[in-house]
């Protein structure tokens, strides 16, 4: 009755998905944050920014960028390590279990927890503040792209980042700030172009910036193109620079991946 | 069939840096055997088992686990040794049930699950969550997970630590069925009567090195060491003395108090004795 390793992979994700669900604080933190987030900026600020755009609109579509990072990079860049030091990779590794099926488990968690959150904000924003969903076949099929390529480039990148933490308790400490400057310099909580030159060239360099700007060309209206950084969505340039992390990501994976600490070795 | 030896070890050695864990160090483990190694903490124990087990790479030696070199660990290897690690609550949110049902499927042919649960005595838990297990009913889920892929070999990383008197007995019940059904089982630990209760060979490791292999009853020579006889003098005094031929010695004082020998004793080496005399040594 040897189980194919593809069926131990669907198993994996769904034993990864039954302990996120039945962890109360991993819920809360990963869907609630984003939605609270929503409810109290899109309350205070309801600035029009641009002519048919106001600041929710806007802010909105940078939070479901952050919600996909959130899913993708922080929780597995602070979850992998806890794992580590727990000895849950010490026992799958003790098995025969090809060890893709454990990285296969964390995707299928990551993809699932990710539809889940952009459902649920999509859900609030155009029931509660006036977000529109996309209009036409070619917007939902930029959203999907964009959001499929920009959570594979945080999952790759927080897999990879698992690493950098020396344990545990230090990964949240890690982690954390780096996932909010990033929100701060890549035009969630303000408006892109209104930040200094320099910071937005930084930004550039990451992908949330580019997760943003390309949401922000499937819910904002067309006319906004003009008031991003270069006059245009720059769809093509989000895809490369998205599959481009992806690749530095699984790089980095293949090559850093510490599967015990650095002491036993 | 092969090979009798299920474990074998030739001049192992392995380093962390300049600290030197383990060195020159020669092991046999046999096919059906409890096996226990035995010694302190920071003797080198976890450093060879851990090697054995496919977790860390040597510096020298030369190891076979089950015919096949532990630092090349395949899936078909891995199927046939069992491993039971020391626990920490790594799967809170899931069930006994669900967790032995999902490490079934990893091997080519497992025990049945349910039946696994039900020989390490967990079955009324199966559908509890984990994080509400008391710390032996945690340990005895360790178990389940480290047998029910059906080893050859299984190992156990100290598993009785923090155990209550009561809990421990039924945990060495366990392992001789285990072993009764064919497993050949290695453990560490640094409880001695855990070792002379379970296994048919104890080896001590002390400074990284292997000090003596002996059945419990015979490490150290001490079926035949020196008995030690001790009686009070009349003087209110405690005398004693280290004697090859204890008998005579006894006859002598029962001659010379007429009868009865106030406070006598005749006692041999315990294992803790010897024990403490060879990791003493060997450190």
């Amino acid at each position: 009755m040897t189980t194919s390793s593809v069926e131990l992979a669907r198993r994996q994700g769904v034993l990864e998905l039954r302990q996120f669900t039945r962890s109360r604080e991993a819920v809360v933190f990963t869907m609630a944050f984003p939605v609270i987030m929503i409810l109290i900026f899109a309350s205070i600020f309801d600035d029009e920014i641009a002519p048919g755009v106001n600041y929710t609109q806007y802010f909105i579509t940078g939070m479901i960028a952050t919600g996909l990072m959130t899913v993708g990079f922080q929780s597995l860049a602070i979850q992998i390590p806890i794992e580590r030091d727990k000895g849950v990779l010490k026992r799958f590794r003790g098995t025969p279990m090809p060890k893709w099926v454990y990285f296969a488990g964390k995707v299928l968690m990551v993809a699932g927890i990710g539809v889940a959150e952009v459902v649920l904000l999509l859900a609030i924003s155009i029931g509660f503040f006036d977000l529109e969903a996309p209009a036409s076949m070619g917007k939902w099929l930029t959203f999907a792209w964009v959001s499929i390529l920009g959570l594979s480039a945080c999952t790759l990148c927080g897999i990879a980042f698992s690493s950098v933490p020396r344990n545990a308790r230090g990964a949240t400490a890690v982690v954390t700030p780096v996932a909010l400057v990033l929100q701060f310099i890549s035009g969630v909580f303000f408006v892109f172009t209104d930040l200094p030159t320099w910071m937005q060239q930084v930004a550039a360099i990451f992908p949330l910036k580019w997760m943003c700007q390309g949401l922000r060309s499937v819910f904002l209206p067309d006319s906004f193109a003009a008031a991003e950084p270069a006059g245009s969505w720059e769809l093509g340039k989000v895809a490369l620079i998205l599959t481009a992390w992806c690749v530095v990501g699984l790089v980095l994976c293949v090559r850093t991946f510490r599967w015990s600490d650095k002491y036993s070795r | 069939m092969g090979n009798d030896l299920a474990v074998s070890v030739k001049g192992l050695r392995k380093a962390y840096g300049r600290t030197v864990a383990v060195e020159s160090l020669d092991l046999d483990v046999r096919r059906g055997e409890v096996f226990a190694l035995l010694g302190p903490n920071g003797a080198g124990k976890t450093t060879t088992v851990e090697i054995l087990e496919g977790y860390r790479k040597r510096d020298g030696g030369e190891v076979t686990v089950l015919d096949h070199d532990p630092a090349q660990p395949t899936a078909e290897w891995r199927a046939r040794v069992g491993i039971v690690l020391q626990g920490t609550g790594e799967f809170e949110e899931l069930t006994v049930g669900e967790l032995v049902h999902h490490f079934a499927a990893f091997y080519p042919k497992p025990d049945d699950p349910d039946e696994v649960i039900a020989r390490v005595g967990l079955s009324d838990k199966a559908k509890a969550r984990t994080v509400g297990l008391s710390g032996g009913q945690k340990r005895r889920l360790d178990v389940a997970l480290g047998i029910v892929g059906h080893p050859e070999l299984l190992f156990l990383d100290e598993p009785t630590t923090g155990f209550d008197p009561e809990a421990r007995r039924e945990f060495w019940q366990l392992i001789r069925e285990l072993n009764a059904a064919g497993t050949t089982i290695m453990l560490t630990t640094h409880y001695l009567d855990e070792a002379e209760a379970l296994a048919q060979r104890v080896g001590v490791i002390a400074g990284g090195r292997l000090v003596e292999v002996a059945e419990p009853s015979r490490l150290g020579n001490r079926q035949s060491a020196p008995a030690t006889v001790s009686w009070r003098t009349p003087d209110g005094s405690v005398e004693s003395t280290a004697s090859d031929t204890p008998t005579a010695l006894v006859t002598e004082l029962a001659a010379r108090f007429g009868g009865e020998v106030p406070g006598l004793t005749v006692t041999r080496p315990t294992l803790e004795d010897v024990y403490l005399r060879m990791i003493g040594a060997g450190s």
